[in-house]
């Protein structure tokens, strides 16, 4: 094993990685641990790095220093297609063909589990159509992803990325275009995952959604974790202060339990 | 640790946990047909309006190609033609079709369909119907390659072949480290390749007009585009090349395809990006490099190719068997109206590049008010 992390098993996790894109360094030294089952929440504010961070953690990024651990083993040293079966991600953007429809978009999502004899089994039939129905994006079928709505698509990604059936699920932003009850079905899509043993990773600016979902919680500012645990044991008046420059007020959620931020007025 | 504080049991109720049940089939919004043997080891899925375009578009190139090997100097009746075919013909039919217009007639299918497949792969990296090889330079630099091993060392197909494919490959690099700007943006790409495409165009005219007037003058011809006398020693070498490249297209669709996804959905789904699209863009060129070495510069049938296989497959982004085929069809069609349709022989080249011009206009216009 790779020592030096007492704290929480991970099984997936960052060592000292410096992260750079050209000469622009966007962390240095990083360290972070995925801990196994969790559903950890990254926040932090824009352009902190945290977008860079899940694209190290599925090696979308090489590190050009330290390295990327899965299960125990740098994962630059895994064949790519079975990290694609261990490691999913929703990127903050991405680009749909013209003209595709959702059912085909979905499959693509089982590109790790196919191969040249084997392109449409029975078991990626199974997992196109439950990602689908999980995602409440059945009806829309058929239809081409161009004609959608921002949260329709969204929808139709975060389904992709389900077909995909990974152990591991990296969430950039899963909630950004979605309305409120889509958001929080969203949310709620991701803890019964959890619940049935994934791990989930969600990078989310909705504080509060943090809170109340998160089983872990990373907060990051300048490329570096200022803080790292359960919501109610770290989020404070004052890290919310420090990483966001925000003042704000923590109360007790009424309906969960968990920290309330309520941002006070003025500066 | 934590789980005390969710309130799940609200929303679950309405929300299929665990719809793991089969639902019946998918409805991908086209008709598909799905194959599965050997116990699940062998999968595929057809669209069917693919298959169908398919037969249709090659039944359409027979008829074409039946048409043209009986039309000409010596018109011979299509029942002879398919004799001749058969090798029950007398000899004189049979060396007019099978050994005069066979060649030139294959030829113009898989020059056609090689082009096809190029322009398939460029606009596929591109994720632009204009990023195709005969606008972003990439055509002319194959001949500017084969023109220079034509010219000074007078070389054969296969020398001329890898003079097209080194021209080729050092125009593509140089039009994407120029257009290289933290990730080359097809935009980008596609400015920069057409002015590296007037420059070689100029290069080679002068390169042309340095030459002795004999050498000079049949450069020009071929230049020009044209299937003009050939035979079947230029067949073989053409099938070969194709034999070599396609099969590794057939694998490198499916990873195309799922390129046009991103560089980042593609790498989350275990694609090496970098790795296959270099690989994509060798074929591309060397598919290129093969008509250019053959039969000289085919304009616009790289470009309007994938496109109108686009519109009549409707499928998503460009496929490379439907551009192939199109692509073959064009260029039969074309090669066909080039000798027949004027009274005097054109070379093909003229024709493809009159037609192609006009949908190149429309293109641009088109992409202009976007
Ligand atoms: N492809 C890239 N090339 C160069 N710099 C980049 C690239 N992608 C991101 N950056 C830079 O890296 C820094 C961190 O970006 P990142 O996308 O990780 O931020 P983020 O925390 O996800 O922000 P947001 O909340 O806005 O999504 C930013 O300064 C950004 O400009
Ligand atoms: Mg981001």
């Amino acid at each position: 094993m790779t020592g030096g992390h007492d704290s929480a098993k991970g099984k997936l996790e960052a060592q000292g990685v410096t992260l750079r894109y050209d000469a622009r360094t966007i962390a240095e030294n990083l360290s972070v641990v995925i801990p196994d089952g969790s559903f950890t929440v990254i926040v932090g504010p824009n352009a902190c790095g945290k977008s860079t961070l899940l694209r190290a953690l599925s090696r979308l990024l090489v590190p050009s220093a330290g390295q990327v651990i899965l299960d125990g083993k740098a994962i630059a040293g895994y064949p790519s297609k079975q990290v694609a079966r261990t490691v999913g991600l929703l990127p903050q953007t991405s680009i749909a063909p013209d003209g595709i429809t959702v059912a085909d978009l979905v499959s693509r999502g089982r590109y790790p589990h196919q191969s040249f004899f084997r392109q449409w089994s029975q078991e990626d039939e199974v997992a196109v159509a439950s990602a689908m129905a999980a995602t409440q994006t059945t009806e829309l079928s058929n239809r081409p992803v161009d004609e959608l709505s921002g949260g329709q698509r969204q929808r139709v990604w975060v389904a992709m990325v389900l077909a995909q059936q990974t152990p591991i699920l990296l969430l950039d932003e899963p909630t950004t275009f979605l309305d409120i009850a889509h958001q929080i079905e969203l949310l709620n899509l991701c803890q019964d995952l959890n619940a049935a043993g994934r791990t989930i990773v969600a990078v989310l600016h909705d504080l509060n959604h943090a809170c109340r979902y998160a089983t872990n919680i990373i907060a990051m500012k300048d490329g570096t974790v200022i803080a790292e645990g359960p919501p109610a044991a770290i989020m404070t008046e004052k890290l919310v202060e420090d990483v966001f420059g925000l003042r704000c007020m923590i109360i007790e959620d009424p309906v969960s339990g968990t920290p309330l931020i309520v941002p006070k007025s003025g500066k | 640790m934590t789980g005390a504080y969710h309130d799940h049991s609200r929303a679950r109720g309405n929300r299929p946990a665990a719809p793991a049940t089969n639902t019946g089939p998918i409805d991908f919004g086209r008709r598909v047909a799905v194959l599965r043997l050997l116990g699940g080891r062998l999968s595929l899925r057809f669209d069917l309006r693919s298959l169908v375009t398919g037969v249709i578009l090659l039944l359409s190139t027979a008829m074409i190609g039946a048409v043209s090997l009986a039309s000409g100097k010596f018109p011979i009746p299509l029942a002879d033609v398919f004799r001749a075919l058969h090798g029950t013909a007398g000899d004189n039919i049979r060396m007019v079709v099978v050994e005069w217009r066979l060649p030139r007639l294959l030829l113009a299918f898989l020059l056609g369909a090689a082009l096809g497949l190029s322009g398939a792969i460029f606009q596929s990296l591109t994720r632009n119907p204009l990023g195709s090889p005969d606008i972003i330079g990439f055509s002319a630099g194959t001949y500017t390659g084969a023109l220079a091993v034509l010219l000074i060392f007078s070389g054969g197909y296969y020398e001329t072949a890898a003079g097209a494919l080194a021209g080729g490959i050092i125009t593509a690099a140089a039009v994407y480290l120029l257009a290289y700007h933290g990730g080359a943006q097809s935009f980008r790409l596609i400015v920069v390749g057409i002015g590296i495409s007037a420059l070689l165009g100029a290069l080679n005219a002068w390169m042309i007009r340095q030459a002795d007037l004999q050498v000079a003058m049949s450069a020009a011809i071929w230049g020009a585009g044209s299937l003009n006398g050939l035979a079947f020693e230029q067949v073989w070498p053409v099938l070969l090349m194709l034999a070599l490249i396609v099969p590794c297209l057939l694998i490198l669709a499916r990873p195309m395809r799922q390129l046009e996804l991103g560089d980042d959905a593609a790498m989350s789904s275990g694609i090496h990006a970098n790795r296959l699209r270099l690989m994509l863009m060798i074929c591309g060129v060397a598919l290129t490099a093969i008509v250019t070495a053959a039969a000289g510069p085919i304009a616009f049938v790289s470009l309007a190719a994938p496109q109108i296989a686009r519109r009549v497959t409707r499928l998503a982004g460009v496929a490379l068997i439907p551009s192939a085929l199109v692509g073959g069809l064009l260029l039969t069609t074309a090669d066909w109206a080039a000798q027949h349709a004027f009274g005097v022989q054109l070379p093909v080249g003229v024709m493809t590049v009159s037609i192609g011009g006009l949908y190149f206009l429309w293109l641009l216009l088109r992409e202009a008010r976007q």
